[in-house]
């Protein structure tokens, strides 16, 4: 049977900046990924427990607020925990440049800014999946 | 790979059970030694379909359930089904959004289940799905299928227990109840009752529900009620109480109490936003489970759906056979015979039935 790729599209922290989360879950749909999307505001816990039940190849997390050096970091912590470690990790929204080597060195993937094509996203997760 | 269960008194935990569903979303072989293992710690679960249009609030619905559920000491599963793009493939699977706030309870599983291309408003994926959570020791397992139209009404096939939604505001809404999914409802309910007309369809649907039983239809409602009628004094089992207990009983009499198969089920309106109705809709549910086990009902549905099972999954078997290269050879030979006169159709007929059959006798089997 094919291998369908299914992909955690989540919105962690207070941030209501949703338009990024649906672009990308909207594309990776398109590009015949199946997305479970987790609406907003939701913590570091619900996220990987979700991604734990949902058994996804990948989340994908989108941040506008400014608080992705603590809520990133968090969920990569868990995701440890729950030896989700074969799941990959990316993420995107408003991020500053110098933030982005301390992001990946805590286990992010790939960080997506605005500008970046929905392309060069889906070629990254078919690209980087770890199983 | 889920790793397999190290002690198999213990539960699977909810990564291997999450994995093992993944295994049998894709029909992976290696899923068959497990599953035929959990076998005998299935049958437990109160199946609970979920269905109605698009839109008509199943989700939020099914989010208020699962907090009754809770409140009622029970560990809920959820299989949610949203459909396939039949251009890309893809899906978005936006039930779980409306659960979130269950996502840490450890007492609640939920799976997002794309419907990949199978029609009847499931995935092909969840008989074996439900019997997966079922193992995993869930007490209550809620299927919420694609928005119904006309014909997807799959889900009898795998509930106990069918909640038919409806809403005010959609035209045709009692047309696609009409047309045939009425019949598989088991408990209804008319959601957004904050909106206008909600009296209304109630008024409707019990009107419909009343001409069907009038003319004979076969709903399973009726069934139920005359097994009913007849085991009157016919109590659940002690060690079935639990899920039957703080229930009540649910039907209204038509006209002669004597012909118990003339009553239809009770209408409820519900306000799923808020939460209003849900602990009446979760203790009609419960209800018509204990009526199911009280009447022997419960048995009788689980083996059709077995044998309607085992069926489709034979025809899927025999469909694969065509495939295989001697058919497809035997087929351009057979055909081109019919055509030049050398053989009849029903001759051409029997050799390639023949033929299937010797690949058939020959096959190895996977799934
Ligand atoms: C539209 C907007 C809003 C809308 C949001 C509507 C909505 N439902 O989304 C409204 C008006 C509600 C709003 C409110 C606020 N906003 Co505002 N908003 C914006 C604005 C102008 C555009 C964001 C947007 O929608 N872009 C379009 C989408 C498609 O792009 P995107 O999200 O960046 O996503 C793309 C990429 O980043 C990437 N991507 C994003 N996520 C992900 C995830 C993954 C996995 C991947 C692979 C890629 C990826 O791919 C996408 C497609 O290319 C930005 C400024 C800007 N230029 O970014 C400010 C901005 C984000 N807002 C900002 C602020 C401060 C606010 C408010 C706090 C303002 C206030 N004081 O009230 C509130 C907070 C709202 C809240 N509850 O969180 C700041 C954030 C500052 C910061 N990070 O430090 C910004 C950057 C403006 C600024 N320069 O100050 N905002
Ligand atoms: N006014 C009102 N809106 C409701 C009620 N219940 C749900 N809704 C809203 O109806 C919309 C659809 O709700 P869902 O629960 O997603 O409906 P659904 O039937 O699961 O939808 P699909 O799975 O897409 O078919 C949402 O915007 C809900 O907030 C209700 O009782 N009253
Ligand atoms: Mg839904």
């Amino acid at each position: 049977m094919e291998q369908k790729i299914r992909v955690l599209v989540a919105k962690p922290g207070l941030d209501g900046h949703d338009r990024g989360a649906k672009v990308i879950a909207r594309a990776l749909r398109d590009a015949g990924m199946e997305v479970i999307y987790t609406g907003l505001r939701q913590t570091p816990e619900q996220i990987v427990s979700a991604a734990l039940q949902e058994d996804v190849d990948v989340v994908a997390m989108s941040i506008l607020s400014g608080a992705h050096n603590h809520l990133f970091p968090r969920v990569m912590e868990l995701m440890h925990e729950q030896k989700l470690d074969d799941v990959l990790v990316i993420g995107g929204g408003v991020i500053p440049d110098e933030d982005i080597a301390g992001l990946k060195a805590a286990g992010i993937a790939e960080i997506f800014t605005p500008g970046t094509t929905t392309a060069t996203t889906i070629e990254f997760i078919r690209n980087n999946l770890k199983r | 790979m889920p790793d397999s269960p190290s002690d198999q008194s213990d539960r699977l935990d909810t990564r291997q059970l999450a994995r093992l569903i993944s295994q049998i979303e894709r029909q992976d072989i290696a899923r068959l030694g497990l599953l035929s293992v959990l076998h005998q710690r299935t049958g437990r679960a109160h199946i609970i379909g979920i269905t109605g249009p698009p839109g008509s609030g199943k989700s939020t619905l099914t989010d208020k359930i699962i907090g009754q559920l809770r409140g009622r000491g029970r560990r809920v599963a959820v299989l949610a089904i949203d459909p396939s793009s039949p251009f890309t493939g893809g899906a978005i699977l936006g039930d779980r959004i409306r659960m979130m706030r269950h996502a840490t309870d450890e007492g609640v599983f939920i799976r997002s289940l794309a419907s990949r291309g199978h029609l009847g408003g499931l995935s092909r994926a969840v008989a074996e799905t439900i019997r997966a959570v079922d193992a995993a020791g869930f007490d209550d397992i809620i299927v919420e299928t694609v928005g119904v139209g006309q014909s997807e009404v799959d889900i009898v096939r795998c509930a106990d227990t069918v909640v038919l939604v409806a809403v005010p505001g959609l035209g045709d809404d009692i047309q696609a109840i009409k047309a045939g999914v009425m019949e598989i409802g088991d408990v209804f309910c008319v959601n957004k009752a904050d909106r206008d007309g909600a009296e209304r369809v109630v008024r409707e649907t019990k009107a419909m529900l009343e001409a069907a039983v009038l003319n004979g239809a076969a709903t399973r409602f009726s069934d139920l009620y005359r097994a009913a009628g007849q085991a009157e004094t016919a109590t659940a089992p002690a060690t079935d109480r639990a899920a039957v207990s703080g229930t009540h009983h649910v039907a209204k009499l038509l006209d002669d109490p004597h012909h118990a198969h003339l009553r239809i089920p009770a209408v409820l309106l519900t306000v799923a936003e808020q939460g209003e109705g849900v602990a009446a809709l979760v203790d009609e549910i419960k209800s018509h489970y204990g009526l199911l086990l009280a009447t022997g009902l419960l048995e009788q549905h689980r083996c059709d759906n077995t044998a309607w099972e085992l069926r489709n999954t034979v025809s899927d078997r025999l469909l694969a056979f065509l495939d295989a290269d001697i058919v497809e050879a035997a087929l351009a030979r057979l055909a081109g015979g019919v055509v030049r006169r050398e053989r009849d159709f029903y001759q051409a007929l029997d050799e390639l039935f023949g033929t299937v059959l010797a690949v058939s006798k020959s096959a190895h089997f996977n799934s």
